[in-house]
């Protein structure tokens, strides 16, 4: 064991040196991309092409390398890929949507130290921003949920849809502000349960808002949706290009996934780039020390009450923007999408990755989405697959016929969600990639203990 | 870096890949495999009736595929857990339609899963038949692939309150449950109410599910003829039970969400008193089609456990998509037909002998006469919820597309 | 008679029951009033009418003849809150820590003796035992999930949050919400692996269902009867004995001295000789106890229980702890009583306050708000003291 060990940390020196990196990290895309090309079904393939976008953060390598390198898997190889089995393409926006959330949750709770366990709130603001002006909801409001008549006309054209994510994000933003103010004197803990309750109070809002006035359309939520346009000179021109890799013609419908998932990794770059310059500016101080110490700040002379609405406005923000895009892409609100759970399970990938940490926090959303998505259910319909066969456990000689479907894993969501939650907490509190900041503090921590 | 870390993240990718790689690797099995899937909350605290969904169908392909079976082909299940949740079911969709062995999708429960997720089908032209969702919006969008086997919230609301008229009741009191599946049905229960002269005292929709002495305080005062409750049982029968230990003497309804004999269980001779309990319903009671009476055996022989809701519509709805890909296949010469076909087979199936019903689909979907049976609680008695007496028996055609 | 007051401290025990009465004659009075104040002057506007024409009777009369009964209701909700919220306070007096858990704890010890319940049932011994057999049945069932509870909430702090002390005050809590959350699937995977079922019903003994009435008043055509269900009367009488005896614990005993020295300073308190982990896993024993009999209780009065069962119950006794001042065994009894009362009034008038644009659907944001309320102008709750955060 201690061999494999040490071998291992030869082989992390070693690949760190001279082109080594370029050769690494080339191999690692190529062969992810060949792979998912060959068997578009495979679920390695698939994790071997996303853990390359880790290969290509962590090698070292130059950053103008990186960033072709990054561009080219982005936005041509996943995208051609993702139009080939669109089920990976859903997986990644799902990651981008997730990482965005986990982004701005990260400024609140990471940064400046406030849990909040209502987040999913500005998510459903941004949502239902778009979902109420890009719908017929308008003309829904005099009608009972269901009632209304069948051709109603759309309030907005599809396209007003980039100016309604500008909207999103300053409703999320003022949203942020305005459950912010209130709180702001409480104590940590008061204050993660007085947002539960806001999260909450939002969800119920939107599930009940439809007397007297039709606002949201209460449980049926609001639909269609309208997204913005996709000229057909678009899909021709993707197809004149590509149609010849990707096997098939590609039609509108699938291309929409491609352009949503563009966008995504458009509002991920803006944010990692607005977090990034954030944290080490003198916001991102001020919030480290409110994290630390409050009454030191305070006596340090650091507006405290603006520092934390702003962490609440940015990290609302964040949210917001994605609410507005996911309603655009599914052409569908309604308040299931806005449980609490959603709040927990965006703030499981903070604390998986690490709190306060980019990478790290982009991380925990990649790894928490795909176990969800694809690794409980891939299991549960293997151990489906197995119960509908005539297999048979070799040693205890047990037919998998007869094992209860209650041990599907893909049932226990919240059983994983709380796993993660208890063992990161216990074993590593700082995260999978802690953040910069906090590894200093324990190290320091640490030598204070010693002493 | 650290290399802890860099261990952990290698044996975290490693057992994640072995974990999938039996996961992902069983798909190249034989070539005339074909899959059916499902999708319904199998997670969280929906789970009772979507478990449920998934075990009707389940057993609908364990009794029904033998046709398919003879032809050469192996039919497998293949069950999703959609969570109730828009994100999860519509990742799940595209995760469906990248299979090509699946030829047909059950599902969903909820109608807020349903309709985003029922978009990919529609792209990918797989056959969806809903076994749960009443929302008109599942089928007025006019798909093909997309059909149902319950009747739509706008037709079963108006069953209730002709019913309750029919029964000389004047004025009612409308509760539901904040679903889109309760809501809608009372929504509609309320128009023809206010339509055709039945009073309606209060409406109130609630989450609630233990405490409804807030609630009864209004209905008590109003003392209605009947309460109509729009949702599950588990709602509904405890509510019922709480007026009645308030001394509400009144007359109770509900939808085919309280078709359950866990009704009984928690309602008791609550149900029974006053004026009584009665339910419509699509799902055929076992007085009227002997086949339910076997569903109920057998799913209980199976599982140890009474089906709940939607399970015979599961159960039904796997057996649509059997009879249609059997249909397609033959006309194919025994080949694996393509998902258009089978899509076009179920809208041409006439006539499908089910438990919940005779189905024939209209042009959007919809089962072109829905059956209602409206019945009345008999028995205080949970083992005896089949033999409850049907009460009306009404063939009703949804709304015209 | 003098040894035995030595003995017992009679004023501790006497003084949380005047507390009990005097919190619930004076929420009941303070809301009353303002319900009544706010139906007068409706009175003559488009509600008023609107009520009128309805029931055939002044909003007036309408508030005054449902006032009975809404009291009564929101009393014996407000005593499930209150006897939930303990669990919640003693652990926070103590550790300065929200046990997220707690919900799911009582949950469990709902489960543990619904179980028992329904297993008498199937052998067919609760279908022909006398009246009195069936409250000892109860009491034991009633025990069990106690036991149950408590014993389950010693493992998880043992497990879940001892590691973790010290640790800056966010890490306990994930923790706990993480505990919590792991705990609503374990209790759904050990119920369908041996039950198969997702809802647990009480199964229908004895004669708790039946109803004493007080009286009818008539209200326009129809007549409203007054009265308590005896299972409601049982919440009320086991959550006073649970709030009673642990206030004795608490303040009269030396067990609670202990307890108390811990909670003011445990540093202090472990150098007094106080085995402080001892202490610790002996008030997560009390909280456990507390909210499994809780758990029973609600089951009786509530009939079905399902493993999400805890959720909503556990924040809306959080909420009450909070609204009281937590950490302070009085605050979480005034909280629960009056959150129960709000949240009972809300629902049943503000449908007809509102002319149906608002009902009972907004009961339970109505307890958040109120929370968010209390915390911006009284921070430390109705009855807590001031306390300023430790670093």
């Amino acid at each position: 064991m201690s061999q494999i060990l040490l071998y291992f940390q030869k082989f992390q020196t070693n690949i760190q040196k001279g082109i080594w990196p370029y050769v690494a990290t080339l191999a690692h895309i190529l062969l992810g991309t060949l792979l998912v090309y060959f068997s578009p079904r495979s679920t390695i393939a698939f994790l071997i092409l996303v853990t390359s976008f880790f290969s290509l953060y962590y090698l070292k390598a130059d950053n103008r390398f990186k960033l072709i390198a990054g561009i080219t898997l982005a936005l041509i190889i996943v995208p051609i890929l993702g139009v080939r089995n669109i089920f990976y393409l859903e997986i990644i926006f799902q990651i981008s949507v997730f990482a965005a959330l986990a982004l701005g949750l990260n400024i609140i709770v990471g940064f400046a130290g406030l849990l909040v366990l209502g987040y999913v709130a500005f998510y459903a603001v941004g949502a239902y921003l778009w979902g109420f002006f890009g719908s017929q909801q308008y003309y829904v409001m005099p009608f009972a949920p269901g009632t209304q008549p069948a051709d109603l006309p759309f309030l907005l054209p599809g396209d007003a849809f980039y100016l309604f994510l500008m909207l999103a994000i300053i409703a999320a933003a003022l949203t942020g502000i305005l459950i912010g103010l209130p709180v702001m004197r409480l104590r940590g803990d008061y204050l993660a349960i007085v947002t539960l309750g806001f999260g909450e109070v939002i969800r119920v809002l939107a599930n009940n808002l439809d007397k007297p006035l039709n606002l949201t359309n209460g449980p049926q939520g609001i639909t269609p949706i309208q997204r913005p346009s996709l000229p057909e000179s678009v899909v021709n021109g993707f197809n004149s290009i590509f149609s010849g890799i990707v096997g098939h013609p590609v039609d509108q419908a699938s291309l929409y996934n491609v352009m949503f998932y563009i966008l995504a990794l458009v509002i991920i770059i803006i944010i990692v780039f607005v977090t990034k310059n954030l944290e080490d500016a003198k916001i991102g101080r001020a919030w480290a020390a409110i994290r630390e110490d409050e009454t030191a700040a305070v006596a340090m002379g650091i507006p405290i009450v603006k520092m934390k609405l702003l962490a609440f406005a940015i990290g609302a923000s964040f949210a917001g923007a994605m609410g507005a895009l996911v309603a655009a892409s599914r052409t569908f609100v309604s308040p299931e999408s806005f449980s609490f759970m959603q709040s927990i399970g965006v703030l499981s990938m903070v604390i998986l990755g690490g709190q306060g940490s980019i990478p790290g926090v982009i991380l925990g959303a990649a790894t928490v989405t795909i176990l969800n998505l694809q690794i409980l259910q891939g299991f549960s319909l293997y151990l489906s697959q197995l119960r509908q066969s005539d297999a048979v456990i070799p040693i205890i000689n047990f037919a998998w016929r007869n094992l209860s479907s209650q041990l599907d894993p893909a049932k226990y969501q919240r059983l994983l969600f709380g796993l993660i939650l208890i063992l990161m907490m216990i074993f590593r509190p700082a995260g999978l990639i802690p953040a910069e900041r906090r590894k200093r503090k324990m190290a320091s921590d640490t030598v204070e203990a010693k002493e | 870096m650290n290399k802890r870390l860099f261990v952990l993240l290698s044996v975290l990718i490693i057992a994640s890949m072995v974990l999938t790689a039996c996961g992902g690797g069983s798909a190249a099995s034989t070539a005339k495999t074909i899959k059916i899937a499902t999708q319904s909350p199998l997670s969280g605290d929906m789970s009772a009736v979507g478990v449920d969904i998934k075990r009707g169908a389940e057993m609908g392909i364990e009794q029904m595929s033998a046709a398919l079976t003879e032809m050469g082909f192996k039919v497998e299940l293949a069950p999703f857990d959609d969570q109730g949740n828009p994100d999860t079911g519509v990742a799940n969709a595209k995760q469906i339609v990248s299979d090509p062995a699946i030829l047909c999708v059950v599902g969903h429960y909820n109608s807020g899963v349903q309709i985003p997720s029922s978009e990919e089908y529609h792209n990918a032209g797989l056959a969806n038949v809903s076994p749960a969702n009443t929302n008109p919006k599942v089928t007025t969008r006019g798909y093909l692939e997309v059909n149902r086997i319950v009747g739509r919230d706008d037709v079963q609301g108006v069953v209730g309150a002709d019913f309750a008229l029919e029964q000389g009741m004047t004025s009612a009191f409308v509760v539901h449950d904040k679903t889109a599946y309760g809501q809608g049905i009372a929504e509609f229960f309320r128009q023809e109410a206010d339509a055709k002269g039945l009073k309606v005292l209060g409406f109130e929709g609630t989450e609630e599910k233990a405490n409804f002495d807030a609630l009864l305080s209004p209905i008590l005062a109003a003392n209605p003829d009947v309460v109509y409750f729009g949702g599950m049982y588990g709602q509904a029968a405890i509510l019922f039970k709480q007026a009645r230990e308030k001394g509400y003497m009144g007359m109770f309804m509900s939808d085919d969400g309280f078709d359950s004999s866990d009704a009984a269980k928690i309602g008791g001779q609550a149900l029974l008193d006053g004026k009584g309990t009665y339910y419509s319903t699509v799902s055929g009671p076992a007085s009227v089609y002997a086949g339910t009476a076997k569903f109920i055996t057998d799913f209980k022989a199976k599982y140890s456990s009474d089906p709940q809701p939607f399970a015979a519509q599961g159960y039904d709805s796997a057996g649509i998509c059997l009879k249609a890909i059997e249909a397609a296949a033959k006309a194919k010469n025994g080949e694996t037909p393509t998902r258009a076909e089978v899509a076009n087979a179920i809208r041409a199936l006439k006539d499908y002998p089910g438990i919940t019903g005779t189905i024939t689909f209209n042009s959007i979907g919809d089962p072109v006469v829905a059956k209602y049976f409206v019945i009345k609680v008999g028995d205080a008695d949970p083992a005896k919820w089949s033999t409850n007496p049907v009460d009306q028996i009404l063939d009703i055609a949804p709304p015209a597309p | 008679m003098k040894r035995f007051s030595k003995l017992i401290n009679v004023r501790e025990l006497l003084l949380p029951l005047g507390q009990l009465i005097m919190f619930s004659l004076g929420s009941a009075i303070v809301l009353s009033t303002i319900v009544l104040v706010l139906a007068l002057l409706l009175d003559k506007t488009a509600i008023g009418m609107a009520v009128t024409e309805r029931f055939n009777a002044s909003l007036f009369t309408y508030t005054l003849i449902n006032l009975p009964q809404v009291l009564i209701d929101g009393l014996t909700i407000g005593f499930v809150y209150a006897a939930v919220a303990l669990g919640y306070t003693m652990v926070y007096g103590v550790l300065e820590f929200i046990n997220f858990a707690h919900s799911e704890i009582f949950a469990v010890g709902a489960f543990v003796g619904v179980e028992i319940l329904i297993a008498l049932d199937t052998a067919g011994v609760l279908s022909k035992v006398s009246l009195g057999m069936a409250f000892v049945i109860l009491i034991l069932a009633i025990l069990a999930g106690m036991f149950a509870a408590g014993a389950l909430a010693v493992t998880v702090e043992r497990v879940a949050y001892r590691p973790l002390r010290g640790a800056p005050r966010l890490v306990p809590l994930i923790s706990a919400i993480g505990v919590s959350f792991l705990l609503q699937d374990v209790i759904r995977l050990v119920e369908g692996l041996t039950t198969g079922q997702f809802n647990r019903i009480f199964p229908t003994f004895g004669n708790f269902d039946e109803r004493l009435i007080f009286g009818e008043v008539g209200l326009g055509a129809t007549t409203i009867t007054m009265g308590i269900s005896i299972k409601s009367i049982i919440v009320i009488v086991g959550a006073v004995l649970m709030l009673v005896g642990l206030n004795y614990l608490v303040n009269a005993t030396k067990i609670g001295k202990a307890i108390r020295a811990v909670a003011q300073d445990r540093t202090t308190a472990s150098l007094m000789g106080i085995d402080v982990n001892h202490i610790i896993s002996l008030t997560f024993l009390v909280g456990g106890l507390l909210g499994g009999a809780a758990g029973v209780l609600y089951a009786l009065k509530f009939t079905r229980i399902d493993p999400f069962v805890g959720f909503f119950p556990g924040l809306k006794a959080f909420t009450a702890a909070v609204m009281g001042g937590i950490g302070n065994l009085t605050g979480a009894l005034l909280g629960g009583i009056v959150l129960g009362m709000l949240e009972t009034f809300a629902g049943s008038y503000m449908g007809i306050f509102t002319m149906g644009a608002a009902g009972t659907e907004y009961k339970d944001i109505f307890a958040f708000s109120i929370l968010i309320l209390v915390l911006i102008f009284r921070p430390q709750g109705l009855m807590g003291e001031n306390v300023t955060q430790k670093a």
